[in-house]
């Protein structure tokens, strides 16, 4: 039995933690249901953010921590946070080393753009392609590494559980093909999570259909900590589609878009009207609740629906197409429309989760040996995320995490080759038993139609306004849902290749998960960052600048609070005005 | 609308397919993405029995991830952006043939990706640590590059071009762009004779017979004729002088 470490998720946060462990010279296995080279990161489109000051504007890398704090609205730890700012300039050099197709100035050097939430030009990117540009450029240095031995993929395997001994420690893992149905398991001396967000939980929204949080919410089952699930954010600005809210990104807003919407029979551009200093580049969270509040209270949608224009045509076609080419290109596609000459119409959607996997500041979670990165752990956006910090804490924390990794392992007295095979057998044998019996289910109900009905709920009540009624009444109806799990019919019996078996299994796992969201958002009575309660408008530091951590219990989840590491800044009123 | 939805099946590797069809309603801006789903929610095919819903792959479901990629009446293009007012009242899908199928449409691209190992496709940097900023790369060789990044690995040009067959080992088009982008590179180029040297030996560029259906397919518009061009030329340079080096 060999003990090397297993990576689970090969976005831009397991890509990057890869080659962090390979420069150590760790074996890695890289588990993902995908090629990781289709993963979710591919999607992200406006850029990365690192305050390298190349407009000579007087950014630094302290502005930026300044800005994402007070962003996150001081829910977030301070020290992580300010460590990755001040790493940023060298992670975008690195990945321009690595041939990222960064887009240039006249005179070959970087070019930055704006996004929300800053005055700065701070973004890097590549196209409105960013994400797939920063993935490809890992995926091959990963490549690299594979030809090289270093790395082994197991892509088309799904992560289904934790095996950790009875001292509480990770020591490997239990894995599925979904191909075959081989359900095996694969020691380690540790585990990093990096498996990305879970917008299925709301049915639609603009992440990919891989973006379950099946894995999250297993281990959580399993006695991690979950943090700050509550933490949603909704982004201002998607098209609505039947599938998925394709999102049409900031980076529009930062090179000029602009958002309006008639009011009296006039062009009224609500956002710049109320904040005249940030305009169309306020936060995320407060965007969405302007639009929400346009469309939905004062009825002034486009057409009377639930809609906004987007507005670019004011500049030259040619500036559009080398910058934000690809975002058009998407919206053209999908509506038939021609974003050039007539303005977008776009609605919020749910974009990203600041909650995940509870880390410490080494990225380990409270089980040794199991460690998390990138969008599925909660560490560096707080309340509210700034746009193009998520790759960059993805790539960050992947990149540290590989030293982290090293040091645990050289600490322990026992490997995992001394651990008795009878604990991974056992595992083994739970994880097999329960998908028997999922073959068994023959009721009634469907279990996409069911996974629909929880992603209506949930979009419901629990994204950009929730009142605590409604909250409660979403908890009631998801407890519901998992009662009737118990009566589905997996409609395929196959062994090969069934796809409802395992996501039948997601499903299990997203309806817990679903209850951490929604009871952390209950019992959460104030207004901070994406959680907003018109009962309880404001901030209150006293009762609940804590994170929120929710432990697992059968019936729901037990939520307690944890203070935050305020060591560097002094939490303010965050107004943009 | 209402579709009529004919699909090529297979429940594993080792069985033949067989054709099922499938009556669906949905408005004319759904996707084909949408009438697998549908048909997940309600797996009854048009003769009314009750059938496996069909296997299918996708992710990013805006054509980024190349995952859905399979034949749509006769073309292979990505499900997820194939749009039914485009596309009329009956459906045919059936999974690529260039490359061995898992189940239904799913099919496995994995030659693809061990092709990219094969040609060196990255970029040999020393390590991660921070080295201050990379070679200076003008707007103009980014503005190339970055068409040549955008490749998703969807395998529609492989399945469009005639060289790429059961008889043949080519590489296919994509990996050979690829190639090109990362000697394109200041540091990329460092290893460029490795790379060349690949696509002089079997499979590679000499099985290439310039049909120039690639690119006429390629969903993304990668410049894939234009690189096979210049590599054309960079290949016989260099044969000619390994030739006078030896
Ligand atoms: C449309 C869109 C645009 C965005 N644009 C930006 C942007 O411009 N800038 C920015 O900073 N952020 C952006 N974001 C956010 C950012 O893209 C994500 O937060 C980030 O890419 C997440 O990366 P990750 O590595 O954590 O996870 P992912 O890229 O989602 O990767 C997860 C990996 O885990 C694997 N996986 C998942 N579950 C399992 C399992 N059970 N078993 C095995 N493998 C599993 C998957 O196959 C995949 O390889 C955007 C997000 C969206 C939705
Ligand atoms: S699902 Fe990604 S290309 Fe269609």
């Amino acid at each position: 039995m060999s003990c090397e470490i297993i990576i689970i998720g090969g976005g831009l946060a397991g890509l990057s933690a890869t080659i962090s462990a390979c420069e150590k010279n760790l074996k890695v296995k890289l588990f993902s249901v995908l090629p990781v080279k289709r993963s979710h990161s591919v999607c992200a489109q406006g850029g990365i953010n690192a305050s390298v000051n190349s407009k000579g504007e007087g950014d630094s890398p302290y502005i930026h921590f300044y800005e994402t704090i007070y962003g996150g609205d001081f829910l977030a730890n301070q020290p992580p946070v300010k460590a990755m700012c001040e790493n940023a300039p060298n992670i975008i050099y690195l990945l321009d080393r690595m041939g990222v197709m960064f887009n240039r100035t006249p005179e070959g050097f970087l070019d930055f753009r704006r996004f929300g939430g800053t005055k700065y030009h701070r973004t890097a990117f590549a196209g409105a392609t960013t994400g797939q540009q920063i993935l490809y450029a890992l995926d091959e240095q990963v490549r690299r590494f594979e030809a090289n031995g270093l790395v082994e993929k197991y892509e088309g395997w799904e992560f289904l559980r934790a095996v950790i001994d009875n001292k509480g420690v990770c020591r490997g893992i239990i894995a599925g093909n979904i191909n075959n149905l081989d359900i095996n398991y694969f020691p380690a001396d540790a585990v990093i999570i990096a498996t990305g967000g879970i917008g299925m939980i709301f049915g639609k929204s603009t992440n990919s259909y891989i973006c379950n949080g099946s894995a999250q919410s297993v281990l959580y089952q399993q006695g991690v900590k979950y943090a700050n699930g509550e933490f949603i954010q909704v982004h201002p600005t998607a098209i609505a589609g039947l599938d998925k809210l394709r999102l049409i990104s900031e980076s529009v807003r930062g090179e000029g878009g602009r958002i309006w919407t008639y009011k009296d029979g006039k062009k009224w551009y609500f956002l710049e009207e109320k904040y005249p200093s940030y305009g169309n580049l306020v936060p995320r969270d407060i965007a969405s609740r302007e639009i929400f509040k346009v469309c939905v209270e004062m009825g002034l949608g486009i057409d009377g629906k639930n809609q906004v224009y987007l507005d670019v045509t004011h500049i030259d076609r040619k500036t559009l197409e080398y910058k934000l080419g690809g975002v058009l290109e998407i919206y053209q596609k999908f509506t038939g429309e021609d974003p050039y000459s007539k303005p977008m119409k776009v609605f919020p959607a749910v974009h990203y989760t600041m909650g995940g996997l509870w880390v410490d500041f080494k990225q380990m979670t409270n089980i040794p040996g199991l460690f998390a990165v990138g969008e599925c752990e909660y560490q560096y956006h707080g309340a509210n995320r700034l746009g193009a910090n998520s790759l960059l804490s993805c790539i960050h924390a992947g990149l540290s995490v590989g030293d982290n990794v090293l040091n645990y392992i050289s600490s322990l007295s026992e490997r995992c080759e001394d651990i008795p095979l009878k604990i991974f057998e056992s595992e083994k044998s739970l994880v097999v038993s329960k998908f028997e019996q999922y073959k068994r289910l023959n009721g009634a109900e469907n279990p996409y139609l069911l996974h629909q009905e929880l992603g209506e709920i949930m979009t419901e009540n629990v994204t950009v306004v929730r009142y605590n009624e409604r909250v409660l009444a979403t908890i009631n109806k998801i407890k519901e849902i998992r009662e009737r799990l118990n009566n589905v019919n997996i409609l395929d019996s196959s062994d090969f290749g069934n796809q409802t078996l395992f996501f039948v299994n997601q499903l299990y796992n997203m309806i817990e998960l679903a209850l951490v969201i929604a009871k952390g958002a209950y019992l959460r009575n104030e207004s901070r960052g994406s959680h907003y309660k018109p009962e309880y408008p404001h901030r209150d530091d006293q009762n609940f600048l804590k994170t929120t951590i929710a432990l697992y219990d059968k019936e729901e989840p037990v939520i307690t609070y944890e203070d935050v590491d305020l060591s560097i800044l002094k939490p303010v009123e965050r107004k943009y005005q | 609308m209402e579709v009529i939805v004919t699909i090529e099946r297979r429940k594993s590797p080792v069985e033949s397919s067989y054709i099922e069809t499938f009556r669906v309603d949905l408005p004319d801006s759904a996707n084909v993405i949408m009438i697998l789903m549908e048909i997940r929610k309600k797996p009854i095919n048009i003769k009314g029995e009750k059938v496996s819903p069909v296997a299918f792959e996708c992710s990013c479901l805006e054509e980024v991830c190349g995952a859905c990629t399979m034949n749509i009446n006769g073309r292979a293009r990505q499900a997820c952006s194939t749009l039914l007012r485009d596309l009329g009242g009956k459906i045919n899908l059936a999974p690529l043939r260039k490359f061995p199928v898992i189940r239904d449409l799913i099919v496995d691209r994995r030659k693809i990706f061990d092709a990219l190992k094969r040609v060196k496709a990255w970029i040999p940097i020393d390590g991660t640590y921070g080295m201050g900023p990379g070679p200076k790369v003008p707007e103009k060789v980014q503005r190339i590059g970055y068409k040549l990044a955008r490749c998703m690995s969807c395998g529609i040009c492989m399945e469009a071009c005639p060289q790429v067959n059961d008889r043949s080992n080519f590489i296919g088009p994509a990996v050979i762009a690829q190639t090109y982008l990362f000697n394109l590179h200041p540091t990329g180029a460092m290893i460029e004779e490795d790379r060349l040297e690949t696509l002089l030996e079997d499979g590679g560029i000499g099985e290439c017979g310039n049909a120039q259906n690639c690119v006429k397919v390629c969903p993304k518009g990668v410049p894939l004729t234009y690189a096979l061009g210049k590599l054309n030329r960079d290949t016989l340079i260099y044969s000619i002088k390994r030739l006078l080096d030896t």
